[in-house]
């Protein structure tokens, strides 16, 4: 495969107030890869992703995707190079007045891509069988379901339009074991299947080891260590053997 | 040297309430103006507008004929007294009409309405903020403020003056009903006075009062709600905020408003 970088964060800063929670962020991501940014609770991984869709604008650095620079984009602009994206939110952020399946089609039933309601439907329903999820799911309320089925159907929507790049942000968070396997399992097939370039968050070392070709450690609001998978677990960094293992003493602070 | 401090406190906490009501009014002015330059530019949503236009309009229809109906017939009976002092009980009709379309038919109906509906609203918008939702809405290339805001802001708009219209006339009919029943006057009497009493301004200045009320209570809800705080306790703030400012609003604009058409 022909290395090309999708996303570039180049010096990426962001304060809250006199919190700053990122202090020069610099990441490439591969496309086609699967990077995966790990790190404690509060140290700006949300942010991060947040900065790169636009939702939060950085105060410096920046951010490009395909080599156009998206930390500015504004309205039409920004709402295109959106179309891009796929995203998988810890909540699952389902729209709690709207059925499964227009969930899911969402896309195809406001934005440029409208297909009429049918074949929008009838997409949404391929899109649930491929998540797991039966043809009846599709007529319920995002609050009739399990959580385990909610994080099924936020994944449905993030593919349905086949983004060219999926983010997830704590995708197990919140499911007992097996559910956390079955989603990680899911998110790793469709991402190889599409071909699509991921970026997730997580602090699941499990997911980690599932998800990832390349993980990168935020700590301190910049990236500390970033490298394969594969080499986590021999890494002398000593964040990511602390956050890897899981230990207490080490340069992260249990208390922040 | 204590008092002083003292002084230097009070008139700090003043301007300190000063600046923080300047920064809530630059704030509003951006988002409604965000929010009303997006009305006339596409795409537009029409099933969600239909869908506000029912929960806003057809939903408040109990509550506010509810309103009209007892109002009118309270009216009736103040106005009777008031009349009697002076031997003039046959203004009852006519200043039940004027009163109810120029006055209360709006105000009273926007006061039910803003309870109702913007408190709805900014809980529904807080929940979907402190739940990601709106941030959903933006990722899959759906700009909120024209999928949220306009289809309430012009549902309202639209809404309120068919509900201040039909409260007119229900407003109208409780004091009929009372002016009958326990005031004797007769009905083909009542309806005639009514009838040749009023104006086609009257009614008219109603509903453009009416209208931006719509927009007040719908504004006020979208604005709490899209900067919800986090949490129950920040989506419980932005219900309470919502309907006490669209209220005090509502007020404040009503005597611009009646100065306005009082003028022309």
């Amino acid at each position: 495969m022909t290395e090309t970088a999708k996303i570039v964060l180049e010096g990426v800063a962001k304060s809250f107030g006199s919190k700053h929670v990122l202090r020069g962020v610099d990441l490439c991501v591969q496309q086609g890869q699967s990077t995966v940014i790990i790190g404690g609770s509060g140290t700006g991984k949300s942010v991060t992703l947040k900065c790169v869709l636009g939702l939060i604008s950085p105060d410096a650095g920046s951010i490009t995707v395909d080599g156009q620079d998206v930390s500015r984009l504004r309205g039409r602009a920004r709402e295109t190079m959106l179309d891009k994206f796929g995203m998988l939110f810890q909540g699952g952020a389902l729209f709690d007045s709207l059925l499964v399946w227009e969930n899911v089609a969402f896309r195809m039933l406001q934005g440029r891509r409208k297909l009429p309601r049918h074949d929008a439907r009838d997409l949404a329903i391929e899109k649930l069988r491929r998540v797991g999820l039966t043809p009846e799911t599709a007529d319920l309320y995002p609050a009739e379901l399990s959580g385990g089925m909610q994080k099924r159907v936020g994944l449905a929507r993030a593919i349905a339009a086949e983004p060219e790049i999926i983010f997830f942000d704590e995708p197990t968070t919140g499911l007992d074991p097996i559910m956390a396997d079955v989603i990680n399992e899911l998110i790793r097939e469709i991402v190889v299947e599409m071909g699509a370039t991921a970026m997730t968050i997580t602090h699941d070392m499990s997911s980690v080891r599932k998800i990832a070709d390349r993980v990168a450690m935020l700590h301190d609001g910049v990236i500390q260590w970033e490298g394969p998978v594969d080499d986590i677990d021999a890494t002398e960094n000593p964040y990511v053997h602390q956050f890897v293992n899981g230990l207490a003493e080490g340069p992260i602070e249990a208390i922040r | 040297m204590a008092i002083l401090s003292l002084i230097q406190g009070f008139l700090a906490s003043i301007g300190a309430a000063v600046l923080g009501l300047c920064q809530a009014a630059g704030h509003l002015t951006l988002f409604a103006g965000a929010s009303t330059s997006h009305i006339v530019r596409p795409p537009i949503y029409p099933v969600e507008l239909w869908r506000q236009f029912l929960r806003i309009g057809y939903f408040s229809l109990p509550v506010v004929g509810l309103t009209a109906l007892f109002t009118g017939a309270a009216l009736a009976l103040q106005i009777y007294i008031g009349g009697s002092r002076f031997n003039a009980e046959s203004v009852v009709p006519s200043i039940v009409a004027i009163g109810m379309t120029r006055e209360l038919g709006p105000v009273l109906g926007a006061l039910m309405v803003a309870g109702r509906v913007s408190a709805s609203i900014a809980a529904e918008i807080g929940t979907m903020r402190v739940t990601e939702q709106i941030d959903a809405l933006t990722t899959l290339s759906t700009n909120p403020l024209k999928y949220l805001v306009v289809p309430r802001l012009v549902a309202a708009t639209i809404a309120l003056p068919m509900l201040a219209f039909l409260g007119d006339i229900i407003g109208i009919m409780g004091a009929f009903l009372v002016g009958v029943g326990r005031l004797g006057f007769n009905e083909a009497t009542y309806i005639q006075i009514t009838w040749d009493f009023l104006e086609f301004g009257d009614v008219t200045s109603g509903l453009i009062k009416a209208a931006v009320f719509g927009f007040i209570i719908a504004m006020m809800g979208c604005y709490h709600g899209y900067n919800s705080g986090r949490g129950a306790q920040g989506v419980g703030r932005a219900t309470t905020n919502a309907v006490v400012s669209a209220s005090v609003l509502i007020f404040a604009s009503n005597y611009v408003l009646t100065e306005i058409l009082f003028a022309a």
